[in-house]
């Protein structure tokens, strides 16, 4: 009832603003423009106070992610899913109503702090879901370290060190990491394609390089080789050069890169006649790679990827979370994809320990992030928790390109590698021994 | 060997992309003295449309011809409606153009969305051509070359034996004598303005046929045609030709020898040219 009055006022505030706004504009007043300007703060300044009252019966809980930059269709698709997890919960988490406050970064870690310091510091969010992209996420992850009584859940970035390497106790991350998706691929392409010497193309930044010690990590184990490494700056559009650097005599070439640049990566590749196969990283082959017109498509039925979800998943409760994304957005994609999957957890495990600590943020937030840390989420992709770095243990999907009757392509999913963990089920000690992902970590030629 | 061979095509196809971009720009410059920043913008939009077109009729070849004349005419408007009025201020100009190109970024994001589009183009453009040495190369890329020298043919052709051509000449020359010979200046100004939309819209398609059409490709080709051009010097057509062929090796050899720094190489050319020739290789002063 009170909340209702409040707002009842606010409607009436705001017509009484607009009002005042409009005799400013109509220069009639002019002289008294001064101090309406000063009646104009001291309306504001009570509207924000009025909120505050609010604020103890609701949870502030700021979105971060990309509607500018080369990841808008990603952004779209994150605050498509946060908006479809607080709409399955009614807007209430823990007895508490939520507010949400959205803020887009542009795929750039400096523009992402701005916009994190923001949320938090202006907006006074209680906890900020976000970043989308891995050097978005390490700044996020060092920022969150000096505000220890705030909560940071993570979108979709998957930079490996962010959560392995001196993590924040107050940063969660639900999604597996860049090399976590790649788990399973590797000894795949050994075993089932009988790969032995590859190649690998891959985009010149933190994700490239976790991905590609993804993927190298099995396949060097079993005694593959990687034969030639080659990194094109993110935004190539001209791939003619990498392509001639590709050995003769490889298996196989290990492509990680991801939209417009897949997209045109594909073509030139096509084109220039080359008849090794490809293997794909977790954006080579997403939806918007596969709904893409043009001569490309026809050469990616059969390339094997892998990712924490797939398109092509069986099971029931996938089919009905795909469901439920058309029937509320119709225009969106022809499925949600990884980013929307990345945010949607994200949302729906922030909501659950919200609930099981029954609205209770007291003590600098200690008991939810707590009760965070020890969350079991029963995703539409298997079930998924953390580790002591907070970091997820997911299952994860190695898939390959199929059609279906109609013509459509889609991931069909050939192997589940069941709960993979951030060293990639190997000992931590020597795991982390090994260094972080770089161009030049790990190498077997 | 192969590699050098192949990093040289790859330097000489991409070169014939930026000639045939950047000389429409070059042409503007030359005749008007106009520094065009919404160039990066008609060349996406002659892409945008060229798609449209290809779309609905399949035909390549009448997506070229969409391409170039739908960016002639918005060239054409832009000119007739935002510049003439703004006559020798180039500065105004130059930030009337920005403007322009900020609007039509977003009104194509809008219309087309982020994802990247690509042209289905003839089947004996497509695939790849036997060559010696290197194997195989991409049939569309060597076409790129017999486009440029198509588009430099016709331009000199029109420039150097044309009586439009002439006009374009004696108005780089002396403006106000020619309009005192009873010619109509304005008239003259917007059609090369058409002019030069017309080739950056076809360089849209073909461009967009040989990599792809992507928001954010505006900026990239103004960038590429303002090095081509300024490395060649302003206003003059051979020039745009040597500096593309500059631009276009130093980056592919870069790409292929030294990939991390290949991003600094047209920069530091564009540097070093400037410091010994203010006006570019065959630029003259104003």
């Amino acid at each position: 009832m009170k909340e209702r009055m409040i707002n009842m006022k606010d409607v009436n505030l705001k017509k009484t603003l607009l009002v005042i706004a409009a005799k400013i504009n109509g220069k009639r007043i002019n002289m008294k423009a001064v101090n309406l300007k000063k009646t104009l703060l001291i309306i504001t300044a009570t509207v924000t106070l009025a909120s505050h009252a609010v604020a103890q019966t609701s949870v502030r809980i700021g979105g971060l992610a990309t509607l500018d930059g080369p990841f808008v269709v990603l952004g779209q698709e994150a605050f498509r899913a946060m908006e479809l997890a607080f709409e399955e919960a009614n807007y209430m988490a823990g007895g508490k109503k939520i507010e949400w406050i959205k803020e887009s970064s542009d795929g750039r870690p400096d523009i992402a702090l701005a916009k994190a310091r923001k949320l938090i510091e202006q907006d006074k969010v209680d906890v900020l879901i976000g970043p989308m992209s891995g050097g978005e996420g390490l700044s996020i992850k060092e920022y969150a370290k000096s505000v220890p009584a705030k909560t940071f859940v993570n979108g979709f970035s998957a930079a490996q060190e962010t959560t392995l390497v001196s993590p924040s106790p107050n940063f969660f991350r639900f999604s597996p990491d860049g090399a976590q998706w790649q788990a399973g691929l590797g000894s795949y392409v050994y075993d089932a394609k009988g790969y032995r010497n590859v190649a690998v193309v891959s985009g010149d930044y933190s994700f490239g390089y976790t991905q590609v010690l993804g993927f190298m990590t099995e396949f060097c184990a079993k005694g593959g080789k990687v034969r030639e490494k080659i990194w094109a700056p993110n935004g190539t559009k001209d791939f003619s050069s990498a392509i001639a650097r590709i050995p003769d005599k490889v298996d196989a070439v290990y492509v990680m890169l991801g939209g417009a640049d897949a997209v045109n990566f594909l073509t030139q590749y096509d084109q220039s006649g080359a008849k090794a196969p490809l293997i794909g990283g977790s954006n080579l082959l997403d939806q918007t790679v596969l709904s893409g017109k043009g001569p490309f498509r026809n050469r990616l039925v059969g390339i094997p990827s892998a990712h924490m979800v797939a398109d092509g998943i069986e099971d029931a409760k996938y089919q009905n979370y795909v469901a439920k994304y058309k029937k509320r957005f119709p225009d969106a994609l022809s499925a949600p994809s990884a980013p929307f999957f990345g945010y949607y957890i994200a949302t729906k495990a922030v909501i659950e320990a919200m609930g099981q600590v029954a609205g209770d943020l007291g003590g600098d937030q200690a008991k939810f992030r707590s009760a965070l840390a020890k969350v079991k989420l029963d995703t539409p992709a298997g079930s998924v928790s953390l580790d002591e770095n907070r970091q997820s243990i997911a299952n994860n999907y190695v898939t390959e390109v199929a059609q279906r009757a109609d013509g459509v392509l889609y991931n069909k999913v050939v192997k589940v590698v069941p709960a993979v963990n951030q060293t990639l089920n190997q000992p931590r000690d020597a795991f982390v021994a090994r260094g972080v992902p770089s161009r030049d970590n790990p190498s077997c030629p | 060997m192969k590699l050098l061979l192949l990093a040289t095509l790859n330097g000489v196809t991409l070169a014939a992309l930026y000639f045939i971009a950047a000389s429409g720009f070059t042409i503007i410059f030359g005749m008007m003295r106009v520094v065009n920043m919404a160039h990066g913008s008609l060349y996406l939009v002659g892409a945008y449309l060229g798609h449209d077109v290809a779309s609905s009729s399949g035909n390549w070849f009448l997506a070229l011809a969409g391409g170039a004349i739908g960016a002639a005419l918005i060239g054409a408007l832009t000119h007739a409606l935002f510049l003439d009025r703004y006559q020798g201020q180039d500065l105004r100009q130059a930030l009337v153009t920005i403007g322009l190109s900020i609007i039509a970024a977003d009104l194509m994001l809008a219309r087309y969305g982020g994802l990247s589009y690509q042209f289905d183009v003839p089947s004996f453009l497509y695939g790849s051509t036997p060559m010696p040495i290197i194997g195989g190369y991409p049939t569309f890329r060597l076409a790129l070359i017999g486009f440029a020298f198509a588009v430099y043919a016709v331009l000199w052709l029109v420039v150097q034996r044309t009586r439009f051509g002439i006009m374009i000449r004696a108005g780089v020359d002396d403006r106000v004598m020619l309009s005192a010979l009873g010619v109509n200046v304005p008239l003259v100004s917007t059609l090369v303005f058409a002019l030069g939309a017309c080739l950056v819209g076809l360089a849209g398609v073909i461009g967009g046929s040989a990599l792809s059409i992507a928001p954010g490709e505006d900026g990239r080709y103004l960038l590429s045609s303002l090095v081509v051009v300024i490395v060649g010097g302003m206003g003059s057509l051979g020039g745009a030709a040597i500096g593309a062929l500059l631009i276009g090796l130093a980056e592919q050899i870069g790409l292929a020898y030294f990939p991390t720094y290949s991003i600094i190489v047209s920069f530091v050319i564009m540097v070093a040219v400037l410091a010994v020739r203010p006006y570019g290789l065959l630029g003259r002063p104003a």
